[in-house]
């Protein structure tokens, strides 16, 4: 059996996000948002939290934000976790 | 009494989170033919998110789940009821055990009701024994599936679906359940979703589902009573008050006889135009 070592969820359209997870030592969040400089601080808050409450602390997040709120790059980020099966 | 439903694809943050400006009397999360089967995870996780995030008020939520384990997942007590894709009586029944085993665990206060989609030929046949079921509050005819069973094509007049939609109203006019009526396809055709509608009120169905929020107004409009049937409702009730008034069993208004199915039907009238 193949171990997944990335996993994506989302999709492109707008209000949504793509999140893409990687396997990796520590925690490193990327984002990338028209609205970076508005609400990039929150979209970070959101994914650690969201990390934490999933008790990851390896991992690379990558965010494409296309104007998702909270409770969207939330459930993305979840569901990336669990298909990348850490 | 519902009159139109909204279906949304659960995996749409964009839909989901404007459900609250539409004017539907009921909004239909779907997670079956709306998602794509290798997003149904996405869709469910999507769904629990927001639920935690809105709190809708004034609006039916319902889900239309994939399969009976979708329920593990999204169970909470932001849900109303369940729409159970090609119902039939042992999936009812399964889906009821299911249910009360949920509420029991995530102690709701309320019972989640089931709307059974009406979607085969067999479920067309025993439409009344699964109107019967426990939680049952509403059958939806689901006429795209059912052409495809039957190997026939879907038409403007919709004769091809005449029976399946007369047996759908039978079935739940006889335990007193909503008979809610497939959605008209075309989006673009506010012509013919007036025509389809008509069509099917004057059949007995008492609601449609919609595919597209353009539909909810035509929908609303067209199944609430006119002001010449709440007129004329008024008009018996008040002939009924005078006749009790009076001591008459019988009474007539504008030269026909009134006896009780014709008060009945005044008072469902006058009640469902106050919802």
């Amino acid at each position: 059996m193949r171990l997944k070592t990335a996993a994506t969820a989302g999709t492109y359209e707008s209000n949504d996000c793509m999140v893409t997870v990687k396997k990796m030592e520590g925690i490193t969040i990327e984002i990338d948002s028209v609205v970076k400089e508005q609400f990039g601080e929150q979209i970070h808050k959101v994914a650690l939290e969201t990390l934490s409450s999933l008790n990851i602390s390896n991992i690379y997040l990558y965010i494409k934000d296309k104007g998702a709120l909270d409770y969207t790059i939330i459930a993305r980020i979840k569901t990336a976790i669990k298909r990348l099966g850490v | 009494m519902r009159k139109s439903l909204l279906f949304i694809p659960a995996n749409h943050p964009g839909m989901l989170q404007n459900v609250d400006i539409f004017e539907a009397d009921s909004v239909i999360f779907d997670l079956e033919d709306g998602v794509a089967l290798t997003e149904k995870d996405a869709a469910k996780d999507l769904l629990v998110s927001f639920f935690q995030h809105f709190h809708l008020k004034d609006v039916e939520k319902i889900i239309r789940i994939h399969e009976i384990h979708d329920l593990d997942i999204i169970m909470s007590h932001h849900i109303d009821t369940i729409c159970l894709p090609k119902a039939d009586v042992s999936s009812l029944k399964l889906l009821d055990k299911k249910l009360s085993a949920l509420e029991k665990k995530h102690k709701l206060d309320h019972q989640i009701n089931i709307i059974a989609l009406i979607e085969t030929p067999e479920s067309i046949l025993n439409a009344l024994e699964i109107a019967k079921q426990p939680r049952v509050n509403g059958l939806l005819l689901g006429a795209e599936d059912l052409a495809t069973y039957l190997g026939v094509k879907r038409t403007l007049s919709g004769i091809e679906i005449e029976f399946a939609r007369n047996m759908v109203i039978y079935a739940a006019k006889a335990v007193g359940i909503d008979a809610i009526d497939t959605p008209f396809t075309d989006t673009t055709d506010l012509s013919g979703l007036t025509k389809d509608i008509e069509h099917a009120k004057a059949l007995g169905m008492n609601a449609k589902a919609c595919i597209h929020p353009n539909q909810i107004e035509t929908v609303n409009h067209l199944f609430k009573p006119s002001k010449e049937d709440i007129l004329y409702a008024q008009k018996i009730l008040l002939a009924k008050q005078q006749a009790d008034a009076q001591g008459l069993g019988a009474f007539s208004v504008d030269g026909k006889m009134v006896d009780k199915p014709i008060i009945d039907r005044a008072i469902h009238i006058i009640n469902a135009s106050k919802e």
